[in-house]
């Protein structure tokens, strides 16, 4: 890394630049306006034969170097890190859904940095003085770009990630209620602890909210869990008391009855039923419910706790 | 980050106080629903812990960074007769006195980070942390 | 912070108002074991709601509080205790088993009345 500083709270690539260095920069984004066709071509070039960007066309790729390009000239003329942070992250954007990993990224921008200075060697090459100079001044601001947008295409897809995870885990912990006062949490798929969490957050709440007296919790899809989330559960399941319900857990698979009998699980705290069919006709019991046919049902009248 | 804030101990009404200004503390940080629960009620259970058998000390609340993850950090400091035998006083169900010992033991079950020091004598300091998810 | 105590028929109804130090949940105690004996009350509801902490100390005081009562002659039900507040005491530990809790007071005073009918439903 060229630069300790955090990419993210500076706003210019080289703080402070002397006279002379200015003008080289000066004369250098010159050389490489007067290029762009060719340096451009040479970049997609190196890009393909490193078989980066492999989930792209031949035309994306030139187009999206042709923008890359421009942003990275202009932002050796002027120093302002601001649009090419703001083109990294829009480029992310584009790109991160087409699959593209974060070593082709890294890789591209090396790549044209190093396109770029193979360019400056050749201009420069009879006055070595010279040409170390303008090393100088081009090495920190191309290294300072690099780190940018590779930066820059991390934090996207962090940001993706982030937000993947939070729709996943809203979607995977539905709170239903089936009759009044009877809620139902099927819940299906792994439990880490971070979900174990959420699944408590709503089922609490719902309690509230719904004025719940009874809650199963039906564990039908859930292969296995561990003793810190099977710990969780049995919380859950006492802080459900705490407030006044009573949770009915359906659906333990062998394994996690052997993980709750291992961890030493208090089963006189803990209400289980095979099903979630017994679970509710418990359910139903406790609220006072009776389910009857009726076509045997002598008098019409809507069943009501008692 | 935001200013260290001291709130001082000196009788059960304290404790009501430090956790409140706690919560309040925490929100600004970012905690939210339930970890501001667990905040407070660890804040109350470490500043009981100083009226019970110290008197009188302080809780200092500081906001903390680290690897880019922000959290709080809770303080409990007191010149007292200090804990004999840590090892026992963290044990659950374990009280000198009259607490129903699950005061230090339960606070380190909600809390991310605790680290107790005690001199026989001295007083006894009780560092938690707690992180933002 | 005192805390109002209601005579309702055979019940005596605590509302706690705002967070109490441990000097009010004391005096809330003793003040509950007078009431109860001078009233000849059999259910007493202490509704928590307005309480964002319940710590070891508050815990353990909701449960002599219940505890005494039994001995002098009513069934307490304590109601209100928030989610968050709820899960909070599960993970210090505090579980109030020996203790009866319910939602809201419609609830609490739906428990005491189904009690004092002899417990016809097993409802807890």
């Amino acid at each position: 890394m060229a630069s300790k500083k955090d990419p993210q709270t500076a706003d210019t690539v080289v703080p402070v630049l002397q006279e002379a260095t200015l003008g080289l920069l000066r004369e250098l984004v010159a050389h490489l306006r007067q290029n762009r066709t060719q340096l451009r071509e040479e970049w997609v070039r190196r890009i393909t034969e490193a078989q980066l960007l492999i989930a792209m066309t031949k035309e994306e790729i030139f187009a999206e170097a042709t923008s890359v390009f421009d942003n990275y000239v202009e932002l050796l003329e002027t120093g302002s890190i601001e649009a090419l942070q703001a083109h990294a992250r829009n480029l992310s954007e584009r790109i991160i859904p087409r699959g593209v990993e974060t070593q082709e990224v890294v890789g591209i921008v090396l790549l044209l940095r190093d396109v770029l200075a193979r360019s400056l060697f050749k201009k420069y090459q009879s006055d070595f003085a010279l040409l170390n100079s303008v090393l100088d001044a081009y090495e920190p601001a191309a290294n300072r770009i690099a780190n940018t947008v590779s930066v820059g295409f991390v934090q996207e897809r962090e940001r993706i990630i982030r937000q993947q995870q939070e729709a996943i885990r809203e979607l995977s912990t539905p709170v239903l209620q089936v009759r009044e006062r009877l809620l139902i949490l099927p819940i299906i798929g792994v439990i880490d602890p971070q979900r174990s969490r959420q699944i408590t957050e709503q089922l609490l709440r719902g309690i509230r909210a719904n004025r719940a007296k009874v809650v199963v919790i039906d564990i039908t899809g859930v292969p296995t869990i561990d003793s810190q989330v099977a710990n969780h559960l049995v919380q859950t399941v006492e802080a459900s008391r705490l407030m006044g319900a009573t949770v009915i857990v359906t659906g333990l698979s062998s394994e996690i009855a052997q993980t709750l009998v291992t961890i030493g699980v208090d089963l006189g705290k803990m209400k289980t039923v095979g099903d979630l069919q017994g679970g509710i006709e418990e359910s139903e019991r406790i609220l006072g419910y009776k389910v009857i046919d009726v076509s045997e049902a002598p008098v019409q009248k809507s069943p009501g706790v008692m | 980050m935001y200013d260290n804030q001291s709130v001082p101990i000196k009788s059960d009404r304290d404790i009501v106080i430090a956790r409140q200004h706690g919560r309040t503390y925490a929100s600004k940080i970012g905690f939210t629903g339930g970890d501001l629960t667990l905040i407070a009620t660890a804040i109350s259970e470490l500043a009981r812990n100083i009226v019970e058998y110290a008197k009188q000390g302080e809780i200092v609340l500081s906001s903390i960074q680290q690897g880019g993850q922000a959290g709080i950090c809770i303080v409990a400091r007191d010149e007292g007769p200090g804990i004999v035998d840590i090892v026992q006083a963290m044990e659950d169900g374990y009280s000198s006195r009259r607490s129903l010992g699950l005061g230090l033991p339960g606070t380190k079950r909600i809390v991310d980070e605790f680290e107790i020091v005690s001199n026989s004598g001295k007083g006894t300091t009780v560092t938690v942390k707690k992180w933002l998810r | 912070m005192e805390v109002p105590i209601l005579k309702q028929g055979d019940y005596l109804i605590a509302s706690i108002q705002s967070a109490l130090s441990d000097a009010d949940l004391l005096n809330l105690r003793d003040e509950l074991a007078d009431r109860v004996g001078r009233f000849r009350s059999r259910g007493v509801i202490v509704d928590v709601t307005p309480i964002d902490v319940m710590d070891s100390f508050a815990t353990r005081t909701m449960r002599s509080i219940a505890h005494m009562l039994k001995l002098r002659g009513a069934e307490t039900v304590i109601v209100g205790i928030q989610p968050e507040v709820a899960f909070a005491m599960v993970q210090l530990g505090l579980t109030l088993e020996d203790v009866a809790t319910a939602l809201d007071l419609e609830e609490g005073l739906a428990y005491l009345n189904d009690r004092m009918t002899g417990g016809s439903s097993s409802v807890r």
